[in-house]
């Protein structure tokens, strides 16, 4: 056994790690994220360029990376800098076209961006339940909340076909697409399809989605690791510096414990998503991504609303970085599957 | 021990019902259901229709125009208000100001400023908090030097709530500066409209602007705006604090947002059923419900100790620890609920019909991060810990 990331995944790592410091500060990352269009073209080609979008996908696909370490590495730096570009999408429609034996250098060099659409209003989580369909290369439905929607050149767009779900790739000038902000930054979209015309992509597609999901869950679930080992280490900081009653407040037991178990399931957070990483792809995948999210979703929980309490009133505040972290990490649990559902696979498996 | 209702306070929840139902205006109506900004006039005109029937200062005896209630009708004004969706009462006048000048103001003062209270004359704001005084609100450094017959007041206030509407605020200042914190404050009105005083907004987390900083540079008082005795303010303080937080359990609220989650979790379909179907959403909204069916009678018991005792006892800090922590529950569960759908920056749909949230929903995630300043403000809910650990564990 051995926990160290390979050299390439760290160098990976460090370099976006230095370059979202540098060029996606908080304050140019909140211009982002809240305004329209909600991503930044010139950063998106820089992250690209380095790499960010090829460590997604296997070298058989045109990529150099592609394993859930590569993904979780990419996600986590995300997450540090609260980064809103549409990754996630890149990553789903990655997995999908990876597995359609389809060309993606469009994809991973950036210039193409994707988004997929799973989710509907009824249906946000369980895919089975979803009732957009297509009939002879037109879709008709409504695909609820795509995160990446408003910024995406080609959506692929999940459709009832027969007895199994298909992927169709639906130019965005095609569909009716509305792009709007998200409470917690970043951008998403409703996507009208009525009888809009889409290009195959795969047919008998319900496992290929499925490990879109799985590859999607590690990434959110890194992205959450690497949010929350911020947002904790803030706290600690403002506890060490911030002086009430002639002392820091992070001389008051009542805090420390609580910065404590905030660190203990930030550990365990980390734990669960090295072995859901280590999974992706196998055959037992669905059940530690499961894991993962409902893990990650509690812990979350408990990380960001402690964080704010212990900061007190300044973490209450849009000028203070923690409660965009804070946020995001809480709205993480509403992204393919909450603590809820995802237990409820845990227990069914 | 009785838990019923007399056939008179059933008749006194009927007539409040009813004069909700008939004098309760549908656009304040709506924004309190949508979970929208109250605007300044909102406030104001629902104050007004509450004052013509002499409901609005609901903690005053009745001398100072109190409709002299008892903690039964108290509760049921509070119930019924909530099932309205009527708004909250702005505290500041009525419930935080009003007692201590009842208490401390000299007659001038109560003859003065109460009925203006009432009128809907003067907006007050509380200036408590600084950027360095919190929870340790007696190191406040603010201070006020005497000057002739005026008080000349420098330093900053700040999180003052609405206090971008308001006419005029309470301080506490630093009057003696050389002996023991606790005993160098005072309690100051200043009209806001004073040359000196500054008012920048700071926008929380999720993008509204309810609170404030306050500047005060060479602010000039008249000395008889003072209330009580000069260095004499920490006592007002704690006093005005304890009746802060007897509101503060919000249980009609919450009693509402009980019934809106329901409400809710059976329109979300999930897995091709209703949400609240969902076996573990499900036991997540019980869990909520039976905590808040304690919490209704812990309050009552508490109100019914407060008037006996005449004033509320350090117990009440439970009511703001749990009633806090149940309501920020039901916030969760609202957005929780909703899924991606919470997600949409509130106003996304405004120029379309493709809201991804049922009536009164869009913003349940917007109010699932603001309501986080409930268990932080008019005390944390560590600090209530503190005040229960000495006063009720002798520790
Ligand atoms: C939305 C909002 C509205 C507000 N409105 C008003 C208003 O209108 N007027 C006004 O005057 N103030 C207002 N406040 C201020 C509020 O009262 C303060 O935020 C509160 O007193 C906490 O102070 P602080 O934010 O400085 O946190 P701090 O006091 O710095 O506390 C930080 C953390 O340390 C904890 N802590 C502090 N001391 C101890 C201790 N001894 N033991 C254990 N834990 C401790 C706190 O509980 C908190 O978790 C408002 C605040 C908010 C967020």
């Amino acid at each position: 056994m051995n926990f160290d990331l390979t050299e390439d995944r760290q160098m990976l790592a460090d370099s976006l790690r230095r370059y979202l410091n540098d060029k996606y500060p908080i304050e140019h990352r909140n211009k982002v994220a809240y305004e329209a269009p909600f991503h930044d073209d010139a950063k998106w080609a820089e992250l690209t360029e380095l790499g960010a979008l090829y460590a997604l996908a296997p070298e058989a696909a045109g990529g150099m990376g592609g394993a859930g370490f590569d993904i979780a590495v990419v996600f986590e730096e995300l997450g540090r800098a609260l980064c809103p570009e549409p990754v996630l999408g890149a990553l789903m429609a990655s997995r999908i076209l990876t597995a359609a034996g389809a060309d993606q250098e469009a994809l991973l060099s950036g210039a193409t961006k994707y988004a997929v659409g799973l989710g509907e209003l009824d249906a946000p989580y369980d895919l089975s339940e979803m009732s957009t369909v297509a009939k002879g290369g037109k879709l008709s439905g409504r695909k609820s909340v795509v995160y990446g929607g408003q910024a995406a050149d080609v959506l692929l767009i999940a459709a009832r076909d027969g007895d199994s779900l298909s992927v169709y790739a639906v130019q965005a000038a095609d569909a009716s697409i509305t792009g709007y902000g998200m409470m917690d930054g970043a951008g998403a979209a409703e996507v009208v399809l009525e009888e809009t015309p889409g290009e195959l992509v795969l047919a008998n597609a319900d496992a290929a989605i499925a490990d879109a999901v799985n590859a999607g869950i590690v990434g959110l679930c890194s992205e959450a690791v690497g949010a929350m080992e911020v947002l904790h280490k803030m706290t600690v900081e403002y506890l060490g510096q911030r002086k009430q009653f002639g002392r820091t407040i992070g001389t008051f037991q009542a805090l420390q414990h609580r910065a404590v178990d905030m660190l203990t399931e930030i550990v365990q957070s980390r734990s669960i998503v090295i072995k859901a990483a280590s999974e992706l792809g196998g055959p037992d995948a669905a059940r530690y991504c499961s894991m993962a999210k409902n893990l990650i979703g509690r812990a979350g929980r408990l990380v960001a609303e402690e964080a704010i309490q212990m900061h007190g009133g300044i973490a209450m505040t849009w000028e203070y970085p923690g409660s965009h972290y804070a946020k995001r990490i809480i709205m993480i649990d509403a992204q393919l599957g909450d603590t809820d559902y995802h237990l409820m696979q845990v227990a069914a498996a | 021990m009785d838990l019923s209702f007399t056939p008179e306070e059933e008749a006194f929840r009927q007539e409040v019902r009813d004069f909700f139902a008939e004098n309760l205006p549908n656009d304040i109506r709506n924004v309190v259901k949508n979970g929208g900004e109250l605007t300044k006039d909102h406030m104001v005109r629902y104050h007004a229709i509450l004052n013509k029937n002499g409901w609005l200062a609901t903690t005053w005896p009745e001398e100072y125009g109190g409709p002299g209630w008892g903690p039964v009708e108290k509760h049921i004004f509070d119930e019924e208000s909530c099932a309205a969706y009527a708004p909250r009462i702005v505290p500041f006048g009525l419930s935080m100001l009003g007692p201590v000048l009842q208490k401390f103001g000299s007659q001038e003062q109560k003859d003065y400023y109460l009925p203006r209270i009432l009128n809907g004359d003067d907006w007050w704001c509380q200036g408590y908090s600084e950027p360095g005084a919190g929870s340790d609100l007696a190191s406040l450094k603010t201070k006020a030097e005497r000057d002739g017959d005026e008080w000349v007041i420098n330093g900053q206030k700040t999180w003052t709530t609405l206090g971008q509407h308001a006419d005029w605020i309470f301080c506490l200042v630093r009057t003696n500066p050389d002996v023991k914190q606790q005993e160098g404050i005072s309690f100051i009105l200043v009209d806001m409209k004073t040359p000196g005083v500054e008012v920048r907004p700071i926008k929380l987390i999720e993008g509204g602007h309810e609170v404030n900083e306050v500047f005060f540079t060479d602010v000039r008082v008249p000395l008889k705006n003072l209330v009580g005795e000069e260095n004499k303010g920490w006592t007002i303080a704690k006093y005005l604090l304890t009746h802060e937080r007897t509101g503060i359990a919000g249980v009609g609220f919450s009693m509402l947002e009980l019934e809106e989650v329901k409400e809710l979790a059976r329109t979300v379909i999930r897995n091709g059923k209703p949400l609240l179907q969902d076996p573990l959403f499900a036991a997540r909204v019980a869990q909520a419900e039976i905590d808040l069916e304690a919490m209704k009678l812990t309050n009552l018991r508490m109100l019914f100790t407060a008037q006996k005792q005449g004033a509320p006892g350090p117990e009440t800090s439970i009511l703001k620890i749990k009633g806090t922590v149940i309501n920020q529950e039901l916030k969760d569960l609202r957005r929780r609920a909703l899924g991606p759908a919470a997600a949409p920056f509130p106003g996304s749909f405004k120029d379309s019909n493709l809201d991804v949230a049922p009536q009164g929903h869009a913003n349940n995630a917007a109010r699932y991060f603001n309501n986080r300043k409930t268990s932080i403000f008019g005390g944390s809910n560590e600090i209530q810990r503190n005040i229960l650990t000495k006063t009720m564990l002798g520790l």
